[in-house]
Order: C-alpha cells, then structure tokens, then sequence
C-alpha cells in the first residue's frame, strides 16, 4: 500500500502507463487471456516472468519484478533476437534488410492489453444490460463475478499453470481511488452531515465490535477443537482475519444498493458506514499483523496504547490530508478562467494526490479522498465551467463503473486459482455465521443507543436492511491475499474464507436484498425534482431551526451547521470561489436556474402543442418528450424576442464573468416572461396560419432583425423605412384592410405573436377608429418620417431649402430615437437593415403594396380634372432614387418615398393638385408634408414645417416610449376582442 | 440540569402543560430554566428585546419573524406556558401516534409546524403568502447576492410553481401541498435534549 515511486508516477500523468510497461511479455501464446492479466499486475507473483532491464528504472513494482528479473527471461516475439533483452531492441534488432512491415508486439503490448481488459469489462456490461429482465434480477457485480469465473476457468483450463489473482497493488492504488472519489465527490453532503453522528457509530464501534468479536469467537471455535488442526492460527491470528473481514465493502454496497433504491437515509447510513470504516480497518488490520509479526507472546502494553493513539492519527490524520488537499483544489480552480480545458483534470489530480499522500503516510487513504472530494465539491463546482463539471462528473462515473467492473471481475478471476485455497469447511461456515450474527447483532445494539439521540428513529426494517447490506467485498480480498504467507501460517485458509465470504455476501445476499426489500416494504426513495418551494422553504426551515435551537438555549446540530454556513459565506466561499461564482451562488438561486433551465428544456421539446393546452402545468413537470420541430424555432415562437435578445447576448458578450452571468440572467429573464406569453399564445391559437413554413421563415426574419437590433445603429435609413412602411399600410388600409398598421399597436406586448398569429384578426380591426386610438408615438413616429422623407426627396431633387433639411437632418443627428424605436418595434426596424432575410418578404410584398396603392392613387388622379402631369413625373423620379437604394441594400428605403405620394394622392395631395396644377414640384411636395404631420383623423397640434419639425424629432424620443407602454395596453383589447369575434 | 421539584412547582398549570405540549418534565425544567436567564428583569414575562438579546439570533436572517411567531396577535408580553407552546410545535413526532378520532391535534403535529413556518411569511395574517410577503423573506433569506429583479423572477416563480388556484397568492393548503413530498417531521424537529 505504499508507493513512493507511484506517487511520483502520478505527477507525472503519463507515465502511469510505464508500470504497465514493466510486465513482460509472456513466454507461451497459449491463452491471450493470460497475458492480458499479467500487465494489469495480476499473477506477477509466480508467473515466469521477466522484468526488462531497461524497463525497470521505472521502478514500479520494485520487490516483485526484481526478484522476477532474476529469471531467465523468455522472449518469444519472432522479431526480436532472443539473445537480447527487449530494452536493447533498437540496437540488437538492427535490421539486415528493409522490414516493409514489422511485427512489433512487445513495443506496445502492454497498454494494448490493458485496453484490452477493459474493453472486455466494458463488453461485458453491455452484454448484461442487453437483457434487462437478468439485471432487474441479478445485480452487476454477480454477473461480473461469475463472468470472472469463468474467464479464470477457460485460463486455467488453457494454462494449467496460471495463477491470477487481483493484485492488490493494483487494487489500492488503481481500482479503488476512482470508485473512492466517484463516492466521494458524488456524496450528497447535506445527508452526509445529517447523519454523521449516526454513520461514525457504525463505521468506528460497529467495525470494532465485528472485528473482534469475529476474532475472538472463531478463536473459541478454534480452542473448542471444532476446527481442523491444520488451521495454524493464535488469537492474534485470528483477530488479524476478523479485522480484514468485518470490514464493510464500500465497492460491494455501492454496487448493490445503487440498484436497490432504498430511502436516502438507510443508503448514506451503510454507505457512509462503508467508506468511513477505512480507517478503523487499516489501524486493526497493521496493528494485528504486526502484532502477529512480533508474535503475540512479545506484545506489550505500550503497544496497545500505540495501536489506540495509530487510530486516531490514521484517520483524523486522514481527513485532515483530504481537507487540505480539498482547500487546494478548491483555490486551484478559482484561477483557472483562462485554462478551462484542465480544469477537470485538477480536480482528478489533486484528489488522487490526496490519496496516494495519504498513502505514503499510511493514514486512511479512503478517508482522505472521501473528505477531499466530498468538501471540495461546492467550491469546485461553483467554480469550474459548466462543460467542465459535465466532464468530472462522467469522467468519474465511468472511471468508476470501470474500475468497479474490473474488481468484480478479477475477484471472479482470483476465486479460480485454487493453489493458494485451503479450505476447511468449519472455518468457513463458522465466519460466515458469525459475520452475518455479529453484524446483525451490532446494528441493533447501536441503533438503540442511537435510537435515543436520533431524530427520526431507525425502525427494525431498517435495521434489517443494515444487517443484511452489510457486504464484504475486495477491500477484504486485497488485505488478506496481502497477508505475508511466512507469519500468519493460515493464510490459505483464510484466503479460500475471504473468498467464499465475499461471494457468498455479494451474490447471496446481493441476489436477495432486493427482493428482501420489496418484502419488507422498506421505504423506497421517493426521488423527485426539486422545487423551488421545497427549497425555499427547506431553507427557512434551517433557519426556524437555528433560531429555535437557540431560544430554546440547545447548542445542537442545527446552531453548529448555522455558524459552520456563517463561517463559510463569510470566509471560506469569499476565499475559495470566484467573485462571479460567489456572487451567484446560492442554492435557491441555482435551484431557480435549474428548473428555469428546465423549463426552456421542456418547453421547447413540447413544440408548438403548449399553445394548444389552455390550462398549463408547470413546464418543469412533464418530463421531455420529442423534438417535434426545430428547437430555435419553437423557442423563438413562443418565448419571443426577449429570448431572441437573450441569445443575441450570449453570442456577443465574450468576457468569461459576464457571460457567465448574462448567459444565466437573460435564461432566466427569457422565463419570467413565459407565462404571460403564453396565455397570450392561447388566445390567438385560433389564427394559427397553417403554413408552418411561412411562420418559420417569419421567425428568423423576426430574430435576425433583433440580432442586427442590438448592432445596428444606423438611425436614417432604419427609422424613416420602417416608419414609412407603417404609414404606406396605415394608407392601405381603406383599399385592402392592412393589417400591418393593427400590428404595430399589437405586436409591442407580443411580437411574435401578433405578428404570425393575429394577423387575421388585426385584419378586421384595422378601421379608423384604431387609427385614432392610436397614440401619440405613432403620430409623431409618422411625422418624423415625413420630416425626413421630404427632406431626403428635397436632397434627391434639389436639395434647396436649408430651413427644412435642417429638420430632416435632426433625426440623424438622434440615433437614440430610432433605436429606441427599434427596440420596441423591432420588426420596424428590420426591412431597412436587414436586406439578405427581410429583402425576400419586403421586396415582394412591399413593391406590391406599393404598386397597388401607386395604381389607385393614381387612377384617383387621372379621375381629378386635372391630375398634374409634372406630379406623376416628379413622383416617378422619385421613386427611382429609393429603388437605387434598394440596390445598394436598403430595401426598406423604397417605402420611403412612395409612402409619400400614397399619402398625398388620395388625400391631400389630389387637393393640393388641384389647387395649384402649375406649382412647382417643390411646393407640392412642400404641401403634401402638411397633411403627413398632421392628418384630420389623429387631432393634434399640427406642426409648421419650419421651426415646429425642428423640434420634432426631440419629441418623438421622449414620448415614443410613453406612446409604446400605451400601445401596449391598448393592444391587447383589440387583439382579444378580435379573437373573440371570430 | 439543577432540576427539582420546587422548580417545577413554580409552573401554572404544569399538568395542563405537559399533557398539551408532551414535554417531560425535565424538558419543562430545563425550559423553565432557560427562559429565565432569558428574561433578564425577572417579570416572568418575555418581551422582543429578550429575545433579540440572543446573539445567535441576531446573524438570523429571519431572526426577528421567528421571534414574532413567539408571540400571539398583537401580544408584546409572553408567559412561560407560552413560550413552551411555541416550542413545542418543533418536538419530534411520536413514533407511532394514537389514532384516537376525538383526541385534538397534537401540538407538534405536520399541520401546526408548517403552521409555524407559514405564519413566518404571511405577516399580514390574511391566510396567504402574497407576492410581496415571499419577497420580503427571499430578500431576507438571500441578501445581497442577488439583485432585486432576480428575486422578483424568483418570487414569481415559486408563486406560480405552489399556487394551485391561480389567485398569484400561496394559501395555507397550496403551502402544504407544496411540501407534501418533503419530510417536514424531521426536517422542523429538534432533538431536545
């Protein structure tokens, strides 16, 4: 169990490979199963292997291999001379001619085997899991270990020399850490505490006791002469065997009780029990065997005071390796924001290391790494990136399954090597009773004494089931196969006991615990997503608790976990995590994130049907279904631009920090508006078009506009096109109902909405009477349009008057105002900015428009007496400076000057016309911008062209946003008055 | 604990009281003690600054709605009985309780513990948990960390995730149900002594 050079080793990351590379590679090809045990240090006891010179200033393996090297060593690879060691092959397989190819076995066999043993594992489990009716019966770990057997068997069949069996080397330093630290890590620390009390009784008294009243009764059996002769054992002997055996198998009782899913309680109570009796094993188990090495008969008191003070030095010597190795860890990841990628790796090393320190020291290595992983957790999840918690967490988990498969299945291997059995019946079945007896009877006696301190009293099921999962497993085979043959005499015997103990707990009462358990009815757990009540309330709680503790004068658990949470939020979370984490960590806040997370989640596979459900269930409730339809498109559709926006933010804002936070506040943001949205969404459902596709290709014009939205700060072209496209459809209205102009009042509570779904509906209500309900925003936003619109056709033209290209240059000279509009309308903004997405639906749809009112307000002049021809002249020239716009990628500048004319004809202008045929063009235009700032329908002050426009575009900032709130709550009744209509 | 007779003997209605709060009568002793070096003027009463003169109290973020819960509607004074009344709602549950129809609801029973906990957030007493109420005890709860509009999200959240009958308020039995799946015998027990 002690490794220096490992240690090193690991330090050094790569070369854990090298101590693989320093078994050999095995005479015979008779069995590949036999060579691929060799590597994973399985049989390098006896097996006739070599330790290559060269390969052996890796150091592993030091005692073993050394004595091995002493051996002939037997190269078979045809390729390599068998006069030279394998080290030499550069120079003694120099090669007489060019090798096209050449066989080169040795150069890599063993990592290619112990990849090998592990894609056997892995296959293995697959294999069971193919059949889910044997897994539902049998547990894992039977199947692993009778897989193992019969592997063992096919090699000792083919061999008939081979002796494998798990080493325990590599058992300790290899196998267990990651099942250790997957435990650990993975441990529910909450429960962990809770129990604490309860879970160090059993792991230190109740390991006690089982130790050594195992020991002492198979001593009595063994003095009653009941056993063989031939069983060489003293007391201490036996003490030595009880110490190793009583020892609960954290490996076992995982495996087992992952799959029967009893009450939290009972599993952290065995489990915990299991993890934490590590150090009570290692201290009985070095203290015994040295007191078997000196012989009994030279033990003195001393002794036992040093195996006493060994105890407490072993294990609190142990937490204390993991505390300070979780203390590093923990302040590693704070500064890893700009070395993401090793992030996960730190925390594999650093616990590793804590381990293998503890080794070194010989205190409780599972004790260390049980306490580093479990105390690092908070700090190192807060701190480390959500891609890199991901990877820990199956990084771990299948480092665990796999190490936890190979165990099982080597504990199968080992039982087939039968050199090193020595069976004696009496001593097996005896263990085998007072194991379980001894077992059965400290848990009760503990759990009444615990009983009376216990909150919430652990029943007699419960006790059954503790009794019952108490497992032996490798923890157990490893210690006694490490047993020295020399000093304790019956070490045959005890191994074929540790085996058939093993095996019986792990198969036996692995096979019937479930059953057991269903029988029983013990209380399953209930495992349920939490919520944010739960947790809300669970924390007030604590605090009820803390209080009442202290009111009631009654320094207990609560008031030590109060102050303990104090001292970490003050100190230890300030020092440990980083500003950002700190800042945001919380657990009813990360409760919230998750289901808001959720939510999205669900929300998004459940598609298009949330509308159709008038009563909603939380999101977080149905569990995910199906992806019906594209994920962007469905979020966009039902959350709206604010998730839109929210997405915008994530892809731009780039510092890590702030992302961090925005990527969650705006997840968040996006949720909260849910709700609203959709009883919204219910209400138009009935205007659903079904044209899906016309409804996506709307969507990503609608968030292509909103992304250009935050970037776009182009003022002119943006502000005068949408508002002109508005107006051009407000003039529509009378010809064919537009349904644009009902949008713009519609669309600002729920864009998406109005905008695919009420369109039908705004159809009808568009009228006069929305006209006049319109706000002021609205108007003004017209005027500004008019405003600019004649001054650029003023530009376009002649660009004569300065007085009035003064007012049209104002608007430029606010970008604010046209975003701000934007913001609220973003669908305004985006024919002028978006060519590539918008120009498809604007250049279509709006040129028809156009031409359509173009044509009637035309024909309604030719119907005048006398349509003046210079007009239709002027306002042809005008329209082609908009079209050259168009081209040059401003789509939406064509509604801009045809707006104009739509306006002027029918209403006004025709008037105008008539009254002065012979005006210039100049002056008819200058006319026509009368009626556009101040219609007859919408009475309001209407503004002169000069000073009054001046000051216009300063007046539309300030009251847009007031206008728009109005629309917002004047939308909604037309929307739904409408809905009910139809 | 310095407990005897004459202590006890000091307590009205001491049989009443263990019935009603099945406390032993060390538990009653040691109580009795405590609320004494409690009330620092000896009146045999406790007001507010008795208990806000408990130091661990005052790092309690809902130190001063708990000590309100001590104290009945409008009352600035409590009594011993009292006193021991309220902490008795957070004994542990017995093992196997009596089902006896007729017999009252014990003190400490699920209903009256949450009962507790709900009073903390319902301060205007009109038996719901308004938007406002949970938001004064989540910014109590949750500090500074956190902006005020992220706890308005999360305000609005949980009142949407417990409220079953869509009035955005958190009745007493939206409440319960709210928490029907967690352990509240234990989790708003206390092993005393």
């Amino acid at each position: 169990m002690h490794s220096p050079v490992l240690f090193q080793l690991v330090v050094l990351v790569t070369s854990t490979f090298c101590a693989v590379w320093t078994a050999d590679f095995p005479g015979s090809d008779a069995s590949v199963i036999s060579e691929i045990l060799e590597p994973v240090g399985i049989a390098v006891e006896s097996s006739p292997s070599s330790a290559p010179p060269l390969h052996r200033q890796y150091g592993v393996d030091t005692g073993k291999i050394a004595s091995a090297a002493a051996r002939a060593p037997v190269i078979t690879d045809p390729m390599v001379s068998p006069t030279s060691p394998p080290g030499n092959r550069h120079r003694e397989t120099e090669p007489v001619s060019f090798e096209i190819v050449k066989w080169n076995w040795e150069h890599a066999h063993g990592p290619f085997l112990v990849a090998v043993w592990i894609m056997v594992a892995s296959l293995a489990k697959i294999l069971f899991h193919l059949s889910s009716k044997v897994t539902t019966v049998v547990p894992e770990s039977c199947l692993l270990i009778l897989l193992g057997l019969g592997l063992g068997g096919i090699v000792l069949a083919a061999t008939n020399r081979t002796e494998y069996q798990l080493d325990p080397k590599m058992f300790f330093l290899f196998l267990l850490p990651p099942i250790v630290l997957d435990s650990g890590y993975f441990m529910p620390s909450r429960l962990f505490f809770d129990n604490i009390g309860t879970i160090l009784m059993y792991a230190v008294v109740g390991t006690l006791w089982n130790s050594s009243a195992t020991g002492l009764a198979l001593w009595g059996i063994k003095q009653a002469g009941l056993m063989d002769e031939k069983v060489d054992a003293g007391l201490m002997d036996f003490l030595l065997f009880g110490s190793l055996i009583s020892a609960v198998d954290p490996v076992a009782v995982l495996a087992v009780f992952e799959e029967v899913h009893v009450n939290e309680t009972l599993f952290i109570i065995v489990f915990g029990e299991s993890l934490l009796n590590d150090a009570v094993t290692v201290v009985l188990y070095k203290v015994f065997n040295t007191f078997v090495e000196m012989g009994s008969d030279k033990v003195r008191a001393v002794d036992y005071v040093k195996g006493v003070a060994s105890f407490f030095v072993v294990s609190l010597g142990g937490t204390v390796v993991g505390l300070v190795f979780a203390f590093i860890l923990a302040l590693t990841t704070r500064f890893t924001k700009r070395a993401r990628i090793i992030e996960p790796l730190f925390v594999f090393l650093l616990v590793y290391l804590s381990y293998l320190t503890a080794e070194i020291a010989s205190l409780s290595s599972i004790l260390a790494m049980t306490f580093c992983g479990l105390c690092c957790k908070k700090y190192v999840e807060a701190n480390i990136s959500q891609k890199s918690r991901t990877t820990v967490k199956y990084t771990m988990k299948t480092m665990a399954s796999i190490a936890e498969t190979i165990i099982f299945m080597f504990l199968g291997i080992s039982a087939v090597d039968t050199s090193m059995w020595t069976w004696d019946s009496a001593l097996v079945l005896f263990t085998l009773v007072f194991v379980f007896v001894f077992r059965a009877v400290g848990v009760i006696l503990q759990t009444w004494v615990l009983n009376r301190f216990r909150l919430c009293p652990l029943d007699r099921i419960d006790q059954v089931m503790m009794s019952y999962g108490g497992l032996r497993g490798a923890v157990a085979f490893a210690l006694v196969i490490l047993l020295d043959k020399s000093k304790v005499k019956a070490k045959d015997y005890f191994v074929a006991t540790t085996i058939t103990v093993v095996f019986f707990t792990v198969m036996f009462q692995g096979l019937t615990i479930k059953p057991l358990v269903k029988w029983l009815k013990v209380k399953r757990s209930n495992q349920h997503k939490p919520t944010l009540n739960e947790e809300l309330h669970e924390r007030a709680f604590d605090h009820i608790l803390a209080a009442v503790e202290d009111i009631a004068g009654h320094h207990g658990y609560h008031h030590w976990r109060d102050k303990w949470e104090h001292f970490d939020k003050k100190y230890l979370s300030q020092l440990l995590m980083r500003k950002s984490a700190y800042r945001i960590k919380d657990e009813i806040w990360d409760v919230y994130q998750k289901l808001n997370i959720r939510d999205a989640m669900s929300f998004v596979d459940q598609g298009g049907h949330v509308l159709s459900s008038a009563k909603l269930s939380l999101p977080s409730l149905p569990s995910r279904t199906s992806f019906s339809e594209t994920s962007v498109t469905n979020l966009l559709r039902e959350n709206g631009s604010g998730v839109c926006l929210d997405l915008q933010v994530i892809d731009t804002v780039r510092s890590g920090k702030d992302k961090e936070d925005t990527v969650m506040h705006h997840v968040l943001a996006g949720n909260l508006y849910k709700p609203r949205k959709r009883y919204q969404a219910n209400y138009s459902r009935h205007f659903i078009s079904a044209d899906e596709q016309e409804w996506q290709d709307r969507e990503v014009i609608q968030r292509n506009m909103r992304c250009r939205l935050e970037s776009f700060r182009s003022t002119k072209h943006s502000v005068y096109q949408s508002k002109g496209k508005s107006r051009h459809k407000k003039s529509q209205k009378k010809h064919r109902s537009s349904d644009v102009n009902g949008e713009v009042p519609n669309g600002k509570p729920k864009r998406n909405i109005s905008w695919q779904d009420t369109v039908p509906v705004v159809m009808t209500m568009d009228s006069e009477e929305e006209e006049e309900d319109n706000s002021e925003a609205e108007k003004e936003e017209d005027e500004g349009i008019t405003f600019v619109a004649r001054a650029a056709d003023e530009v376009l033209l002649e660009g004569k008057p300065s007085s009035t290209l003064g007012v049209c240059q104002s608007p430029f000279l606010l970008p604010p105002s046209p975003t701000c509009a934007e913001k609220e309308l973003p669908w305004k903004g985006d024919q002028g900015d978006l060519p590539a997405c918008v120009s498809s639906e604007t250049t279509k749809i709006v040129p028809i428009d156009l031409q359509q009112a173009w044509n009637q307000s035309i024909s309604s002049l030719e119907s005048l007496p006398s349509p003046p021809v210079s007009e239709a002249q002027q306002l042809q020239r005008r329209t082609v400076p908009p079209a050259r716009l168009e081209e040059r990628g401003a789509p939406a500048a064509l509604a801009r000057p045809l707006q104009d004319p739509r306006f002027q004809f029918p209403e006004r202008a025709t008037a105008a016309g008539r009254r002065s045929e012979e005006d210039s063009a100049e002056c008819i235009q200058q006319q026509e911008l009368r009626p556009l700032m101040s219609p007859d329908k919408q009475p309001r002050p209407g503004p002169s062209t000069g000073s009054a426009g001046a000051r216009w575009p300063v007046q539309f900032n300030r009251a847009a946003r007031v206008s728009l709130l109005k629309n917002l709550v004047t939308a909604s009744p037309y929307k739904g008055s409408g809905q009910t209509d139809l | 604990m310095g407990c005897n007779a004459s202590t006890l003997a000091k307590i009205h209605n001491l049989d009443e009281l263990i019935l009603e709060t099945g406390f032993s009568s060390s538990h009653i002793c040691h109580l009795y003690n405590r609320f004494h070096s409690l009330d620092k003027d000896d009146k045999g009463l406790l007001n507010r600054g008795d208990f806000q003169n408990i130091s661990e109290l005052a790092v309690n973020p809902l130190g001063d709605r708990i000590i309100n819960n001590f104290f009945p509607d409008g009352m600035d004074l409590i009594d011993f009985n009292s006193f021991a009344r309220t902490l008795a709602r957070f004994r542990p549950m017995e093992e196997n309780p009596k089902k006896e129809p007729d017999s009252p609801e014990p003190i400490n029973s699920r209903t009256n513990k949450l009962k507790f906990a709900f009073q903390l957030y319902d301060q205007d007493k009109d038996g719901k948990i308004s938007n406002n109420e949970l938001l004064q005890v989540l910014r109590m709860m949750l500090g500074v960390q956190v902006t005020e509009e992220q706890l308005d999200n999360i305000t609005d959240r949980t009142i949407q995730e417990a409220d079953l009958d869509g009035d955005h308020a958190i009745s007493f039995k939206e409440f319960k149900k709210s928490l029907e799946k967690m352990d509240v015998e234990n989790a708003l027990s206390i092993r005393f002594l």
